[in-house]
């Protein structure tokens, strides 16, 4: 790992003969931030011919793709207020099994994606009121969902708890190992030939009449044609950005635990959604069980309340759990944006700087789609009509009720 | 027709609706909601926010938007409640808390005892307290005798939505009561919100029926109109109810052969 001041050097290759109006595939890309959507960014780029340096300040997938529990959940976790997502999710969701088996080839790393379905579950009369309100929705959307009774949801997981009331099927909802993920998409950028440096903060942000035109590290610039800000929650602290570009994103704390399970018996085998946590079972007998949702700044303390929420929710759910090992506990922050939806796409009046940022709890469900279409943005210029909407000019005042304190 | 203020601990409003901050699908639909709902006052539970004010945290989203009512959500004695209402007051810059003092995690419901020491420590200590209480008129009464600033009784738990379960005692709170009486929690859709009104309370406080809602932003609106069309119902005083019908248009005196 390149330590601060090493001995990389830097040589300025002007934008190759044509108008650097447009960014072209041998432009010169800098990619802040090392997470699933900065590494799938830059193998991207760099399979297809950019120049493509990855600034971290920590460790490349150390952030919330360590963090996340890789639940890919188009269907069961659309909610009221976040339709205009969809299109995104759906998009990506289609993109995973291609996307998987491309990266587990290129890098010859396994990422475990399986799409086995997502189960939501309600234990009582007021969870299935809640949960039929959901499904109404869900279904209403067009999205492929099923109704499961008490009994076909312990037939599919027999060591639920035995009051299961009723059940919603994502047939086509799924996981990943997010962690596996990070090692495979960092293998593939650093085979692709993207140049990783972690440990290394960027300072600044540096522009020339209104153009991107690198970023300072380490006192020193590193001249860029393009900048993709994919820093995730700290994407708000990056120096240099005028206003109009500070991306509103925010870290959203969770808590999360992952005990052990006998992986030739495991206590369950595809993802269940019981009321107040998940579980998301792996392969190898991991049972992630998360998360708390948190407005706590950059608070990172696993607290008695967040964990005794999480343990009593999959306790009540399973309860064959009280058995089980911790085998870990953590904390994470999620790049949560104003409305929850990735801000993606090129900045008005910052020429260069691209923006994929924001993506809240949906960064491994978005990896796919995110790394194609911005990847895409920076080759052709073009903005996909699914990238059109998550751009950050939508983010503007509103009007107040009167009040002014 | 004359501005129908609400005034309470100082301050003027023209809304009525009280929004509560949490359990939106996202801050924006919370802010898009805030802007429906006409609401001039958001409550924001303090042990839940990040209280170093960061930039894009709801703090600093209402602001600028709304009159911060911090609570005690979460809180289960009166230390801890008197606490994290000084904590409240350092960094929020205001004197305005609503006390919740909760007696358990299964029904929600306030601890009275508790509430009526913890308020009267808090007047003391110079806050306006706006308790939020069971629909009780003699624990309003307690209250308001403490110096609360306004009392907050329950139409049915926190979260339910079942509307407001006894509208007896809701009206008798409200014809005894010397301070503004504001209904907090049960409110499950419009017609719930109106019916406080018409009862007399003086406003509504209301969270999950909006954040919940499968259009909240809609329902935030409903919400408005639904306070407002009931205290205009209120201030105009409805009819007194019969058991026979009577024709609207007068029987005597038509013309006829």
């Amino acid at each position: 790992m390149p330590a601060k001041g090493d001995r990389e050097t830097v040589t300025y290759h002007p934008p190759s003969g044509h108008s650097s109006a447009k960014p072209s595939v041998t432009s010169r890309v800098i990619v802040i931030g090392a997470g699933c959507i900065g590494l799938s960014i830059a193998w991207r780029l760099a399979a297809a011919g950019s120049t493509v340096d990855i600034y971290d300040q920590g460790r490349a997938g150390g952030g919330a793709t360590h963090a996340a529990a890789g639940m890919l959940a188009a269907a069961v976790e659309t909610e009221p207020g976040e339709q205009a997502l969809l299109p995104l999710t759906l998009d990506s969701q289609r993109r995973w099994p291609a996307f998987a088996a491309e990266l587990e080839a290129y890098s010859g790393l396994p990422v475990d994606l399986r799409t086995d379905g997502t189960v939501q579950v309600a234990l009582t009369r007021d969870d299935v009121e809640v949960l039929r309100s959901g499904f109404e929705f869900q279904r209403g959307l067009g999205l492929n969902v099923a109704w499961l009774t008490g009994a076909q949801v312990k037939e599919r997981e027999p060591w639920l708890n035995p009051r299961a009331a009723a059940g919603v099927l994502g047939a086509d909802d799924g996981q990943v190992d997010n962690r596996k993920l990070a090692v495979a998409l960092k293998a593939a950028a650093v085979k692709a030939g993207a140049r990783l440096h972690e440990g290394a903060a960027v300072e600044t942000l540096s522009l020339t009449a209104g153009r991107v035109d690198g970023v300072v590290v380490d006192g020193a610039l590193k001249p860029a044609d393009v900048v993709v800000l994919a820093a995730g929650a700290w994407s708000r602290q990056l120096a240099g950005l005028p206003e109009g570009a500070v991306p509103p994103v925010r870290p959203v704390k969770g808590q999360m635990l992952a005990l052990r399970m006998d992986a030739a018996q495991p206590l369950l085998r595809h993802v269940v959604w019981p009321p107040k946590c998940y579980l998301v079972p792996r392969l190898d007998g991991r049972l992630i069980v998360g998360a708390t949702t948190e407005d706590k700044g950059w608070d990172d303390h696993l607290t008695a309340g967040g964990v005794l929420a999480l343990l009593e929710a999959a306790w009540r759910a399973l309860p064959g759990v009280e058995e089980l090992p911790i085998e870990e506990m953590w904390v994470g922050h999620r790049p949560g944006s104003r409305d929850d939806a990735p801000i993606l796409g090129p900045v008005p009046d910052v020429a260069g700087l691209v923006m994929a940022t924001g993506h809240h709890r949906n960064g491994i469900l978005l990896t796919p789609g995110t790394a194609d279409l911005v990847a895409d943005h920076i080759q052709t210029g073009r903005v996909d009509p699914l990238l059109a909407p998550f751009g950050i000019g939508r983010f503007q005042e509103r009007h107040t009720n009167g009040m002014r304190p | 027709m004359a501005e129908d203020l609400f005034r309470i601990a100082g301050k003027a409003f023209t809304s009525r609706l009280f929004l509560g901050t949490a359990g939106y699908p996202n801050q924006q639909v919370f802010l898009d909601s805030l802007a429906a709902s006409g609401a001039q006052v958001v409550t924001v539970s303090i042990r839940r926010v990040d209280m170093e004010g960061g930039a894009e945290g709801i703090l600093d989203l209402v602001r600028d938007r709304a009159w911060l009512l911090p609570n005690t959500a979460g809180c289960a004695t009166v230390k801890d409640a008197v606490l994290t209402a000084q904590l409240a007051r350092e960094a929020l810059d205001t004197n305005w808390i609503k006390l919740e003092l909760i007696g358990d995690r299964e029904t929600l419901y306030p601890d009275v005892e508790q509430l009526v020491t913890a308020a009267a420590q808090l007047v003391d200590d110079g806050f306006a307290v706006l308790p939020y209480c069971t629909d009780d008129p003699i624990v309003c009464r307690r209250l308001a005798d403490v110096g609360c600033a306004a009392v907050m009784p329950l139409g049915s738990p926190i979260g339910t939505g079942l509307g407001i379960l006894n509208p007896y005692n809701i009206e008798m709170i409200c014809s005894r009561s010397t301070v503004p009486v504001i209904l907090d929690a049960g409110v499950g859709t419009a017609s719930d919100a109106a019916l406080a009104m018409e009862l007399g309370c003086d406003a509504v406080l209301l969270n999950t029926a909006v954040s919940k809602s499968t259009d909240p932003v809609r329902m935030a609106a409903a919400m408005g109109h639904a306070v407002a069309g009931g205290r205009l119902a209120r201030l105009a005083g409805r009819i007194p109810k019969r058991t026979r019908a009577e024709a609207s248009s007068p029987e005597l005196g038509l013309i006829g052969g």
